[in-house]
């Protein structure tokens, strides 16, 4: 994680690592994710047709439909609620994409930088029904690709995002209780597998 | 029949060799049965050794082993066995494991056996067999129902300290052993289609339909085998036997992608719109769980449809004496015999209202087990082979110590005949178990044909019942049943499909002739075993005027406790009709509430226990602190830093002192991330602060920042903070650590729902970035050593309430505010939250010249109190900005959010409370937050009340304590002397009323 | 309960947290010459009815959505959901 710190202050993963940290099960990878940057974007009052179009433009691909992320090159993005969501890139190459982003939609929408709001775990392998089972109350099972739920894990607010139904997810909560968060996806995992 | 001449029998019986190799080991062993009797269990009842085998229970184990004396009764401390081979049981309560996993009330029945268990008996003292409070059988007389309420009634203050720890102690059930519960207990969540409650006859022909059909189905049973009644019953279906039946059943159920078997899992109840709470025993069946694993899991389960196959109950006839170790249900006998292979005694008599009971006299006689006689209510009962028949008879009365030796028996021509028995197996007919069809608003409705409640009225949404639960008792109406009802529910859900063929089974009438109890006899008839209540007690009860079978219940204890009356609630209401002259239906049944059984608070609390009990937000220097070996405190789910102690420190004060006077003196660093920051963007994003605010925000001007205060609608304070405009549309709010979400979420009701047109977005940013106050008269000269040098921050530059976006540390990006909290010089800066440990670290590195020291939340406390800043003791829910000395900055100019109410009457009395400061008169005395203010003379009463200190401190600055705190007209009170006083602890100091502002009370210093 | 949300379809109502009354949605306007009357109705006197309620619901642990709930307080039966903000508008809210 030092390649953006191109000043004097080094940064730390949201688990207090130099590195992210990977915890390893038979059958489940649980991965710390620390090199995405995030903005959120939101449609100013009737201006949601245009942020869209603007937002497509500079991402490439349209805005993702409620409930739902999506993916175009660089960037992904997944819908947060009605007229918001949260744009997401590498944070080696787009530090500063909120600035980027704000000045692609103009005044037809608020940016706000949310880099270091969150925290994310990624979580892959073929236990990730009966470990996502224990955690939240979202139907995985009847899930697919594409589905982003906001949804509740050890009392915390988080995003879970599928990326391959029953082999692979992002889990993104608020980042002050990343090892809280993490805690609880390893007592899942230990208690499943 | 003595003692001897039963002993006599018994061996003479063991002698014949009719029972296999088992008996060995085993006294009570039969051949045959669903257990693995190729591996013997070792385990302990009350010390003593025994074996068993896999498949046992810890009853069938007990039974096989010629044990029937499991436990002592709840009030008289009355012999007791075991009555039922389920769940239902009501005696055979012990205490399963030890140490940390004790678990009393466990019932014996449903504990299935493991290598090592380990039990003991309750309620009794010492020992099972000589228990000392048996002596109050003796005194039953005066025991009845409403003994306790009709003798400790006086002196009231007596119930609680005296009566009722020693009623408490002498009447009760298991212990638990005080210490924490080493095991995990685990939360979680499952969705179907169908869920299929019970898995006998009914439930596994539902699933396999609802599974062929290709629906998503969960299909779960509280028991630990498949099968229910098939593996207790002699039955066939189509070709194989029940059990074998119920295997191929459960290979095909388990081959099926789409369908969960359940096993250990009790449904305990049906919540609103198709949700059901279910308990899995993990690990119950082992010595303890394996590493990591859960020993329970709570499963919430959401089901589009859900059929209840929950089987039936059976109910036993009240007699007297019906209670000795060795009287037990029918069925429950039967299912020992054919299950288990265990007989619970070599001699058994049958004493039943119906032709279910004559099944148990056939199947014992088949295990080579001897029938003395079946007894049968009915006088045209049908011909018994190979056991004496006394048709038209009932037991009057049974003897035997501690268990069963003969039950005496009232002949159709009116003579006694004593019958030999070492159990006696009584069949009242069987009750559908309607429990979950209950939890909502349905209400059982009475059919007279099974002489028994069946589920009607309103049934949870989505929940149809089948097979016995409905009153359909044979196995070929289940299997029909099973079948068309997952057909019939599959079909609202849009996926058609066809019962199929059925295999052929049983299809026997139900033959039953509704007895409840026998009249003769003086003696105690005992209807609820658990909580002792007998047929004597209803009928007091009934004396007494209690006509609603709710106050039955509350005063007789009837059905209370752990088996919830499963075999002895329709006892008491049939008893109780007779009693009034009316029907069974119109007596009704009394509510059927979740839990269906007895749910441990592990599994309720799940993983949230301990360190766990709720996540840990962590701030970004946390890790920096702890290195410091800073003391943390609890802030709402934040860990803080309270103060952080130095070498030679030995007292909290000491630290505290040292923050608060080198921040004072030179400059203190505080991580104040925890505040709540809300980004506030749109073309009506200062119109909406003005709404959200008390005060005004439209004109403050870009790159500055403003105190603001926020009102609930009825005018009370309920957080303050700052807001900094970055832009015209742009600001950043912030809210006290403890309000964040309070206030977030007013803020999106106002936006969405009071002011829908309004041009705004909100999105919190609490956790993005990491700040810290920088406060003291060095904090400008400290921080323009770390922000890079293009970014002018003197005075003129960057005055006070500035604020604006900058770099830090050679590029980093970061935020300024010039707001002050401790009354210094101070600044707060953010950078992103990754940088937050660096930025920590670079902060102290500059600061080292000027001596810069970290402080924490006490430092913080200190410094605010000393400055008179509100905080959370002042916005304490009962005060209004008038209170806190900030009615001006209320606008009536503009409408707000409180403004309204805030101008009412007596919001704004002249002698309001108004926020002051209270030095003490002698300088020692320590000033006390929550004491109360009087006048300088006079009584202290509340009438004479002036009002009350919120928050108090030593402040090293003046070098004694002080105080801030709401006084009656208290801005015009300055100088005067009054008292503080705390009646609690007798304490009383005369305090001087002073300026809130106790350091530099002009504000020159955060303005220099 | 399942709250079927608008947006959302079918959510637990574990995940939403309760305010009361949708008529809190109907804030008086502060110039009414009877001004402080209209606030303490407002704010003090709420139905409370045995049957159908229209409730204000938010939800917390979701998109962040107000919604109003039309629920029986006696069987639990939820009639009719709709996004808050659609109903204050409705209702002539504005700015």
């Amino acid at each position: 994680m030092g390649k953006f710190d191109n000043h004097g202050l080094k940064a730390i993963s949201p688990l207090g690592g130099h590195e992210p940290r990977v915890d390893a099960f038979t059958g489940l990878l649980i991965r710390e994710v620390a090199d995405r940057a995030l903005a959120s974007l939101a449609a100013r009052q009737g201006q949601e047709e245009a942020v869209k179009s603007a937002a497509a433009s500079y991402l490439g691909g349209a805005l993702p439909a409620p409930a739902s992320w999506s993916e175009a090159g660089v960037y992904a993005a997944w819908w947060m609620g009605p007229d918001l969501w949260m744009v997401s890139a590498p944070h080696d190459s787009h530090e500063l994409m909120a600035g980027d982003l704000k000045q692609a939609v103009g005044d037809a929408g608020s940016v706000v930088e949310q880099t270091d709001g969150w925290c994310r775990f990624d979580i892959e392998g073929p236990r990730c029904f009966d470990v996502l089972e224990r955690l939240c109350n979202a139907n995985v099972r009847a899930g697919k690709a594409g589905d982003a739920t906001r949804t509740s894990m050890e009392h915390l607010g988080v995003f879970l995002l599928c990326q391959e139904p029953g082999q692979k997810y992002a889990v993104i909560g608020p980042r002050s209780s990343a090892g809280s968060l993490h805690h609880a996806l390893v007592a899942a995992a230990k208690s499943v597998i | 029949m003595t003692d001897a001449v039963m002993n006599a029998g018994r061996v003479a019986f063991q002698a014949d060799g009719s029972t296999g190799a088992r008996k060995g080991v085993q006294v009570n062993r039969l051949d045959g049965g669903l257990i693995k009797g190729s591996k013997a269990l070792t385990f302990t009842f009350d010390g003593k050794s025994y074996k068993g085998f896999e498949g046992d229970t810890l009853a069938s184990a007990l039974l096989a082993n010629g044990v029937r004396l499991m436990g002592r009764s709840f009030k008289y401390h009355r012999p007791r066995g075991v009555l039922t081979s389920g769940s239902e049981e009501p005696n055979a309560l012990v205490e399963l494991r030890s140490g940390g996993r004790q678990e009393p009330n466990t019932r014996a029945t449903v504990a299935e056996l493991y290598d090592g268990l380990e039990a003991n008996s309750q309620n009794r003292w010492p020992s099972l067999q000589h228990d000392f409070m048996a002596i109050n059988d003796r005194f039953s007389n005066f025991l009845t129902a409403g003994f306790y309420y009709k003798t400790f009634m006086w002196p009231a203050a007596f119930w609680e300290k005296l009566y009722e720890p020693i009623i408490r102690k002498a009447a009760g059930l298991g212990s638990i052993s005080f210490e924490a519960d080493p095991d995990a207990y685990d939360k979680g969540f499952l969705h179907c289609d169908l869920l299929v409650i019970g898995a006998g006859p009914t439930g596994l022909m539902a699933a396999l339909t609802a599974g062929r059909a290709g629906a998503q189905v969960i299909i779960a049973d509280e028991d630990f085998l498949l099968g229910g009644r098939l593996n207790a019953e002699t039955f066939g279906v189509g070709d194989l036997t029940g059990a074998a039946w119920v295997e191929q059943a459960q290979a095909e159920l388990a081959a099926m992608p789409n369908v969960r078997v359940m096993p250990r899992t009790t449904i305990i109840g049906a919540f609103d719109h198709g949700i059901y709470g279910a308990v899995e025993r993990v690990s119950d069946h082992v010595l303890a769980p394996e590493a990591g694993k859960p020993r329970q899991i709570l499963w919430r389960i959401y089901s589009k449809r859900a059929m209840l196959a929950a089987g039936a109950t059976e109910r036993p006839i009240a007699f007297e004496n019906n209670d000795r170790p060795g009287v037990m249900l029918a069925g429950a006998v039967r299912a020992y015999a054919n299950r288990w292979a265990v007989t619970p005694d070599q001699t058994v008599a049958v004493f039943t209202n119906n032709d279910d009971g004559h099944r148990t006299a056939a199947d014992l006689i088949a295990k080579g087990v001897k029938v003395t006689a079946v007894i049968d209510t009915r006088p045209d009962a049908p011909k018994v082979e190979g056991a004496e028949l006394f048709a038209g008879a009932q037991v009057i009365d049974t003897k035997g110590r501690l268990g069963l030796e003969w039950a005496r028996v009232r002949l159709a021509n009116g003579t006694t005949r004593d019958v030999p028995c070492g159990a006696l197996a009584v069949s009242g007919g069987w009750n559908p178990n309607v429990h979950l069809t209950c939890h909502q608003r349905g209400r059982p409705a009475w059919r007279e044909d099974i002489a028994a409640f069946v589920p009607a009225g309103e049934l949870p949404q989505n929940m149809s019942v089948a097979g016995a639960a409905n009153g359909d008792f044979s196995t070929a109406a289940a299997l029909r049943a099973g079948a068309e009802g997952a057909v019939a529910a599959l079909s609202e859900l849009g996926i058609e499909t066809k019962a199929g063929d059925l295999p052929e089974a049983e299809d026997a009438p139900v033959n039953v002739t509704p007895f409840w109890y026998v009249k003769e006899g003086k003696g105690r008839a005992w209807l609820d075993q658990q909580n002792d209540v007998t047929v004597k007690d209803v009928k007091l009860a009934h004396q007494e005027n209690f006509r609603s079978v709710e106050h039955l219940k509350r005063y007789t204890t009837l059905g209370m406790a752990t088996d919830q009356g499963k075999t002895s609630n329709m006892g008491g209401l049939a008893i109780m009709a007779e009693l009034a002259g009316k029907q069974i239906p119109e007596v009704g049944t009394t509510m059927f509430r979740p839990p269906y059984t007895p749910v441990s608070f592990g599994v309720m609390a799940g993983r949230s226990v301990g360190e766990e009990f709720r996540p840990t937000r962590k701030t970004p220097s946390h890790k920096w602190a702890e290195e410091q070996g800073a003391v943390f405190v609890e802030v709402g789910q934040w860990l803080r830093a309270q103060w952080f102690p130095k070498a030679g420190e030995t007292h909290w004060r000491q630290s505290v002192d040292r923050e608060v006077l080198q921040t004072r003196n030179s400059v203190g660093i505080c991580d104040v991330t925890t505040l709540g920051k809300i980004d506030v963007q749109g073309k009506d994003a200062a119109e909406f602060l003005n709404k959200i605010y008390a005060n005004a925000f439209a004109k403050l001007p870009v790159g500055k920042v403003r105190y603001g205060l926020m009102l609930r609608e009825d005018g009370i304070a309920y957080d303050d903070g700052t807001a900094a405009r970055f832009a015209e549309d742009h600001f950043v709010v912030t809210t006290t650590t403890a309000n964040a979400v309070l206030v977030y979420r007013n803020m999106e009701f106002a936006r969405q729902c009071l002011f829908p047109d309004m041009d705004v977005q909100l999105i919190s940013t609490t956790e993005a970035w990491a700040q810290f106050a920088v406060a003291g008269p060095n904090a400008r000269k400290l921080l323009q050593k770390v922000v890079d040098p293009e970014f002018d921050i003197s005075n003129e530059a960057f005055p006070f309430m500035g604020c604006g976006e900058i770099t830090v540390a050679g590029g980093c990006r970061a935020r300024l505010f010039r707001i002050s909290f401790s009354g210094e010089l101070a600044y707060e800066i953010a950078v992103p939250t990754r940088y937050g440990d660096a930025m920590i670290r670079k902060l102290m590195e500059a600061g080292e010249e000027f001596g810069a020291v970290p402080y924490g939340t006490e430092a913080l406390g200190v410094m605010r109190i000393e400055k008179g800043h509100a905080a959370g003791n002042e916005l304490n829910g009962t005060t209004s900005a008038l209170n806190l000395g900030m009615g001006k900055m209320v606008s009536k100019k503009k409408d707000c959010i409180g403004n309204t109410l805030s101008e009412r009457e007596g919001m704004n009395q002249e002698d309001a409370l108004k926020l002051v400061g209270f030095k003490p008169v002698n300088a020692a005395d320590p000033v006390q937050a929550g004491a109360h203010l009087m006048n300088a003379d006079g009584e202290v009463s509340a009438a004479t009340d002036q009002g009350y200190i919120t928050s108090a401190a030593y402040s090293p600055v003046l070098g004694c304590s002080i105080g801030i705190g709401f006084l009656k007209s208290g801005d015009s009170r300055k100088g005067e002397v009054i008292r503080a006083v705390n009646p609690l602890e007798g304490k009383e100091i005369q305090v001087e009323v002073v300026s809130a502002h106790f350091v530099d009370p002009e504000g020159e210093r955060l303005r220099g | 309960m399942i709250i079927n949300h608008p947006i959302l379809g079918p959510r637990d109502s574990q995940e939403f947290t309760y305010l009361g009354d949708a008529a809190l949605i109907d804030r008086p306007d502060w110039q009414a010459e009877n001004a402080a009357d209209q606030f303490h109705d407002y704010l003090y006197l709420r139905d409370n009815p045995a049957g159908e309620h229209r409730e204000l619901w938010f939800h917390e642990q979701g998109d962040r959505s107000w919604l109003v709930v039309t629920r029986n307080t006696v069987t639990h039966e939820i009639l009719n959901v709709e996004l808050a903000r659609d109903v204050a508008r409705a209702r002539g809210r504005s700015k």
